[in-house]
This record gives C-alpha cells, sequence and structure tokens, in this order.
C-alpha cells in the first residue's frame, strides 16, 4: 500500500494529524486533501477525540499547493483555481473554524501560501524557532487564499498584513509571535514535547466549554458588540448545563481535582 | 399514515409540533402534510393552546415534497391532487404559528417555513427552492410568499437557480426574524410562543387577521379591514381588563372573552 499523506493517531484524547509529504515539504495536492477530509471526520464524530494536533512530517510544515499538481499547469487552458479553492481550501477552513474541539497547530518548520493559512486558521500556534510564514502567493499573481486574506489584518493588523501579503518576504516564527500571529516559540527539539503536552492538557478539560468559547471568539469577527454580548448569553446557558460546569463548581466547593467528560 | 410522523407536545398554552421522518429527511407527502393539518385544526378547536410552534430535526427541518409521489403524477393526477386543498386548511389556522427551523428547509419545508407567521432559525440554517433543477417548481406558495418577504431580486435567484441561502442571507432579506445558536431555536421560539400565548387570543385571531389581509388586498381596504377587526375587538371583556391590568401595574388575566 502507498504511504499515507495524512498520518493519524489517537492517544490520551488527543487526534495528531501529520502532513506526510515530506519530500514536497507536505505540500497539498486534490489526494491529499481528500484524505485530510477523512481525517477531520474521525475528529468530528469520535467523542473520544478531545484535541486535535496538526503538524508537519520532515523539514517543512505545509508548503500550500503543490505547483506541480495539475490543478496549476500552465500549458493546458488556463486553469480554474477558484474551483480548487472552493472544493478543497474553504471546506477545510471552514471545518477547522467549526470544529467544536481545541485545534493545536505544531509548525515545525516552513508554512507558506495556503500551508500558511492553515497554520494561523488552527486555535493555538506554536512555531518552532527554525519555521517561517511566507505569504508566497504574491510572487505568482495570486491572492492569499484559504482565509489568508482575512487571518492576517485581524491577528497582525493591516499594515503588517499589506507588507507580508504585498511583498512575499519570509516571516520568522519570533517575527511571527511578535506580532501576534502565532501563540508561542519553542525551540526545534523542544517542539514535539511541547505541543503534545499541551494537546493533551487541552484533552482532559471541559471540551464542550471550549466548543462554547472558539464559537465566541471565531464570531467576534463580525458581530457587533451588541450581537456578541446576546450571543455570550446563550452560550453561557448552554455551558451552565453542561456536567462539566457542575463537575468543576463541585470540585471547587470541594476543593478537590476537577474530572471533566467533555460533556 | 404513520402517526409518528408528528410528534405532538404541549407545555402550558404552546404547542410543539415536529415533524419525525428522520428516514425521508421530514419529507413533506400529502399524507405527512395532512396529518400536520389534523393536529393544527384540533389545536384550532382547543381553548388551552394560545400559539404553536413548528419544527423538524437538528439536521433538517423539511428537504421538500416526497419526490416519489411526485413521480406518480402526471397532468390529470396533479389537477386533481389534494394537496393544495391540504395547504389551503394550513394557511387557515387561526392561531399564531412560530417555525423553528435547523438545518435545512427546502422546497416544500421552505414553503411551510414562508406559511408560518414567524420563523427562528439556528446559525446552520438553510433555505431553498430547488425545484426548478428538478424540471418543476414551487408549487405551494414559493413564487407568491417568497417574493413578498425577501424582494423581487433574491426571490428571482433563489427560484431559477434553486440555490439555497444561509441563515445570516435569510435574516438580512427579511424571511426570518431571528437568528441563534442552533441548540437553543426551538427554547427560543418557544419561548416567545409563550409570550404570545398568554396575549387575549380574540385579539391575537383579530391581529393576525389583519396581518394575512395585508398580503391579499389594497392598503385601502387593508386599513379598513383593520379598523373593523379593531372595532369588534372594542366589544371585549379581555380588552377591557388589559387596560385595566395596565393601569393597575399587574398581569392582565385574559378569558377569551
Amino acid at each position: 500500500m502507498e504511504t499515507p499523506m495524512i498520518l493519524t493517531h489517537i492517544e490520551s484524547g488527543v487526534l495528531t494529524l501529520t502532513l506526510n509529504r515530506p519530500d514536497r515539504l507536505n505540500s497539498f495536492n486534490d489526494e491529499m486533501h481528500n484524505q485530510l477530509a477523512e481525517a477531520l471526520k474521525i475528529a468530528e464524530l469520535d467523542d473520544k477525540v478531545r484535541c486535535l494536533l496538526i503538524t508537519g512530517a520532515g523539514r517543512g510544515f505545509c508548503a500550500g499547493q503543490d505547483l506541480n499538481d495539475r490543478n496549476v499547469s500552465v500549458d493546458q487552458e488556463t486553469p480554474d483555481l477558484g474551483l480548487s479553492v472552493e472544493r478543497f481550501y474553504n471546506p477545510l477552513i471552514r471545518r477547522l473554524n467549526a470544529m467544536p474541539k481545541p485545534i493545536v497547530c505544531a509548525v515545525n518548520g516552513v508554512a507558506a501560501g495556503a500551508g500558511a493559512a492553515l497554520a494561523l486558521a488552527c486555535d493555538i500556534t506554536i512555531a518552532s524557532s527554525s519555521a517561517s510564514f511566507i505569504q508566497s502567493f504574491c510572487r505568482l499573481g495570486l491572492v492569499p487564499d484559504s482565509g489568508g486574506s482575512w487571518f492576517l489584518p485581524r491577528l497582525a493588523g493591516r499594515a503588517r498584513a499589506m507588507g507580508m501579503a504585498l511583498l512575499g518576504d519570509k516571516v520568522s516564527a519570533r517575527q511571527a509571535l511578535e506580532w501576534g500571529l502565532i501563540w508561542q516559540v519553542v525551540e526545534p527539539e523542544a517542539l514535539v514535547g511541547y505541543t503534545r503536552n499541551l494537546a493533551r492538557h487541552l484533552a482532559t478539560q471541559p471540551t464542550y466549554g471550549l466548543g462554547l468559547i472558539k464559537h465566541a471568539i471565531n464570531s467576534s469577527a463580525t458581530n457587533t458588540l451588541d450581537q456578541q454580548l446576546d450571543l455570550e448569553r446563550d452560550l453561557q446557558r448552554l455551558g451552565g448545563r453542561s456536567a462539566d460546569y457542575r463537575e468543576g463548581v463541585s470540585a471547587f466547593v470541594a476543593k478537590r481535582q476537577p474530572v471533566f467528560c467533555g460533556k | 399514515m404513520n402517526q409518528d410522523w408528528i410528534l405532538s407536545q404541549q407545555v402550558g398554552r404552546v404547542l410543539t409540533l415536529t415533524l419525525n421522518r428522520p428516514e425521508a429527511r421530514n419529507a413533506l407527502s400529502t399524507d405527512c402534510l395532512a396529518l400536520l393539518v389534523q393536529h393544527l385544526e384540533q389545536a384550532d378547536a382547543d381553548d388551552g393552546v394560545g400559539c404553536v410552534v413548528l419544527t423538524g430535526s437538528a439536521r433538517f427541518f423539511a428537504a421538500g415534497a416526497d419526490l416519489r409521489e411526485l413521480q406518480q403524477q402526471n397532468v390529470a393526477v396533479t389537477l386533481t391532487d389534494r394537496r393544495p386543498q391540504v395547504w389551503r386548511r394550513f394557511c387557515a389556522f387561526s392561531k399564531p404559528v412560530i417555525a423553528a427551523v435547523n438545518g435545512y428547509a427546502l422546497g416544500a419545508g421552505c414553503e411551510l417555513a414562508l406559511a408560518s407567521d414567524i420563523v427562528i432559525c439556528g446559525e446552520n440554517a438553510r433555505f431553498g427552492l430547488p425545484e426548478i433543477t428538478l424540471g418543476l417548481m414551487p408549487g405551494a406558495g414559493g413564487t407568491q410568499r417568497l417574493i413578498r418577504c425577501v424582494g423581487k431580486s433574491l426571490a428571482y435567484r433563489m427560484v431559477l437557480s434553486g440555490e439555497v441561502i444561509d441563515a445570516r442571507q435569510a435574516l438580512v432579506a427579511g424571511l426570518v426574524s431571528e437568528v441563534c445558536v442552533d441548540t437553543l431555536t426551538l427554547e427560543k421560539a418557544q419561548w416567545l410562543a409563550a409570550v404570545i400565548a398568554r396575549q387575549a387570543p380574540l385579539a391575537l385571531r383579530a391581529a393576525k387577521a389583519a396581518l394575512k389581509q395585508a398580503q391579499e388586498t389594497t392598503l385601502e381596504n387593508g386599513l379598513l379591514a383593520e379598523r373593523q377587526l379593531f372595532t369588534v375587538l372594542a366589544g371585549t371583556e379581555d380588552r377591557r381588563e388589559g387596560i385595566a391590568a395596565f393601569f393597575d401595574k399587574r398581569s392582565p388575566e385574559f378569558k377569551g372573552r
């Protein structure tokens, strides 16, 4: 059997998805998209999975679209790149955004194009100090896709978003941290251990409540304060009905460690 | 006819009717629709019911009519179809109906929402009239009610392309009155229904009749009808009670008289 392009591994409530085309810097082709879509189904359907960890195999994280793939061949008719975005990239980002479980991203190396957007679409993004982020689209006459043009100005501000998107320069992990694109930078040899522990910790937390938090924060991008206040009220109502809320309160009162079930 | 197709639950004066044909994505076959109308007619005669909430499942409000049923109908059969009559009975229901929509409301499901008085939906709700993609067209108010609430351009677009719209578009266009978190849709509809069900039954009936007039007639005739309905209420006990309770700063106790 051929080597899978997405490796999946479940342990301690954490589903680890590894982008696995190391010889092509884990860049996407249609088949890899299909495999990733299948793997995300596990995360969505399996209650035992309470946290997702996404990383790349080899020295890169993800170089975006594989330019060798037929989608972008230049020798034939003008390709419809919009179709590939519509079919693969947009649904991927939408699913990550809507996933009611925390998603940790371990950026082990270069994250370029849609690969950078993928890293930014995750909830907690940790980069190796040797990693870098590149909005490479401008060099090919293209536009940051997979939410890139949406995430960048929100995370880093307009000036930095414009600089990154129009110049396509490499931004180091440290710079990305300073600009607020990501949550943490750790040394390369510590990345695997650090992110695994973080993901395992998250997998013991009140998953349902964390899902509500994601919902609230993701909605805030388009809501007015008024709408957001109403949404907070509704989500708090749901959170208050969860088993984990009861457990949290009773553990607090009894001065013991809570044991959350994620519901 | 399977009685379980419609689940019925009453809390206080609010009756909740749930479409329950999961195997058919809540498709509204003629029998299923007729069963729904039976429930409504019972509720119309029941003084204990003040308002009805209509809902489906988390993923489907109702995903259209029964295509197998349609497949078997030629022109002659369609001409004598009892379905339009069933819809007419639905529209004759005199008490307020709130549709609580989660998931897909397509074709007849969308028309059912349009025929309801108020629509509340979840964030992931989708509305559409995909009949055109099957070589047919909406046949239960889709081309008439949609254009009256969302306007020409969007209505033509939806009917002619079969494209669905999401909850946000539906809210902006005026198809729904509120979008909320999916898991609270039914609850919010029931809460609103409880507020409505507390009002004076005769006033509700008259107000609904007046609102329906607005779609049927000229402004002048509508204003005339409104005034007549308004005048009729002047003779009710509940009207005296409502105003008296307002001045006494207490909750009114309506009796439906």
